[in-house]
Order: structure tokens, then sequence, then C-alpha cells
């Protein structure tokens, strides 16, 4: 468990790579209940402009955060979380897919032993969150 | 020829949904989904050597149950919103607690902002989750981006 007290502002937490293949995107298609086919069909997301099938936001999203949750050490801890989904993480069938890479430094020390934690995520060479946030609670 | 999405819409509140009982393995199902193996999200006593009561979600899974409230906003045929055309702009969860196990949660959805921007609709909506007993759990805000819909 990281300590609020040991914490400096621009502290890098540990970085993390999450590959991204196809199954990845039918599994939380049907965890979360958003089964809009850019998510797993080729042929709808081609047709409607995509390079590729695209994963889903909120799957990119609860990639990043494990930065996070693994360096607080309490994944109820998180307090606040937002992020803005700047460019889609494109994930091809051809056995590799994708991965998203994320980092994150520590941006703020606040009251009440929370901290303010800066994302970026990138995909396939570009940035994919922007103004990723996260409040975390340490002890 | 399209209209313009209703701004009329703006302040716009819906009544509480029906409530969405979080079980356990759902919470674990999602956290597989999203390929996290923190035992927080599946071994009770994991989560109670963290202080918490029961199995806890992880931070995004408010999802599940605001998306689920904000559809009878974006799908309300008066509003006009081309659905196909939807991705997803923003995202914010502000946690009071985590979501846990057992939990019955209630959503209640208000229309924070629509606006246009470079021949994009964007609405944001604001969904409050709380218990049956009315404590607040989260609140979930969600910024959907209608591609090319508002014209040249």
């Amino acid at each position: 468990m990281v300590r609020y007290d040991e914490v400096e502002v621009g502290a890098e937490l540990p970085p993390q790579s999450f590959p991204v293949q196809r199954v990845n995107l039918v599994m939380y298609a049907g965890a979360s209940g958003d089964f809009n086919p850019i998510h797993w069909n080729e042929r709808f997301a081609t047709s409607v402009g995509l390079p590729n099938v695209i994963a889903h936001g909120m799957f990119t999203m609860a990639e990043a955060v494990r930065v996070v949750t693994d360096w607080a050490g309490d994944p109820g801890a998180v307090e606040e979380y937002g992020v803005r989904f700047t460019r889609p993480v494109v994930v091809p069938d051809d056995g590799r897919g994708a991965t998203v890479e994320v980092t994150a430094k520590v941006g703020a020390k606040l009251e009440g032993n929370r901290v303010q934690v800066e994302l970026a995520a990138r995909s396939g060479g570009e940035t994919v969150l922007a103004r990723a946030r996260a409040v975390v609670r340490l002890g | 020829m399209r209209v313009a999405l209703q701004e009329s819409f703006v302040g716009r509140k819906y009544p509480p949904t029906p409530p969405y009982e979080v079980g356990r393995e759902k919470i674990r199902e999602f956290a597989d989904a999203i390929g996290d193996p923190n035992p927080a999200y599946r071994d009770a006593e994991a989560a109670r050597a963290l202080g918490h009561p029961d199995v806890i979600a992880p931070p995004t899974f408010g999802i599940v149950v605001s998306m689920r409230a904000a559809a009878q906003v974006i799908a309300d045929p008066e509003l006009g919103l081309d659905y196909s055309r939807v991705v997803h702009g923003e995202q914010r969860f502000v946690l009071a607690r985590p979501v846990r196990a057992g939990d019955q949660l209630s959503v209640t959805v208000t229309v924070e902002d629509i606006r246009t921007a470079a021949g994009n609709d964007i609405i944001t909506t604001r969904g409050d989750a709380a218990t049956l007993d009315g404590e607040p759990v989260f609140t979930a805000y969600s910024t959907l981006v209608a591609r090319g819909t508002a014209g040249g």
C-alpha cells in the first residue's frame, strides 16, 4: 500500500501495457450490456467509416485505471475518475490485436489524504484518452 | 431534413429507475471482462480486509447501471438524437463509495447540457445512483457525440 506521506507530486506510478484482442471486446460487450456492433463486427464498423472494429471507450477507461488501483492497493479508494475519449483503440483480427499503454503520475496532493493522478493512454502511437484524471484516497 | 437536438431537454429530470441489484457474479464477470485479477472484486474476505462489507466493483462498473438509465433519454425520439452516429465523448464518475455486491441501485437521470460543436450534436447526462434507502453511491456524467448530425 502506498502511504500519502511518502508520495511526492510528480512521482510516476508503475506503467502498464494492456493487450486487447477481439475476445476481450466480446467479453466486455456481454458484461457491460453494450452490444454496439462497432465493437465486434468488422463489416459493420468499416461500413460506418471506421478503420476496423474499435474497443469500447469504457473498456479502455477500465483498463487505464488499473494503474491507479494496483498502485493504491484498495480499488475502493477511487473517489473520482474521468476521461475524454480522443481516438478509438483499433482492434484488428490479426492474432495480435492492439495494445493500450498507460502511464500515470501524481498531479497534486489534496486534503484528506487524497491525491490526484494524471493518466495518459496510448495505442498505436496515438493518444486514446485525454484529460484522464483520478482522485484516490491513500492510507 | 434533420432537426437540431431539442435544447429544451436541458435540465429535464427523469423519474428514478427501477432498482438494479448488483450481484457478486456480475461483478466477477465484469472484472473478468476487463482482465483485472484484483481479489477485492471476487473474494469477500479480501474485500473485508480492505474495510468493505462485501465484494466491491471496479471504479467504472457504474456504467452498467447508468447507461441503462441514460437510455431512456438518448433513445427518446422527441430528443432527436441519431444514435447510429453516436460515439462516447467523455465519461466521469464521482464515487461516494465503491459499488458493492448486494446494492440495489436506482438512478435519477438529468440532462446536464446539449450543444453543437464542429457540426456535432453533443449531449451530457448525469446519473445519480442511490440505494433504496437513499444513500448516494455514485454520480456518472456521460457525454455522447453524434458525429456530423448538426449540419455544416
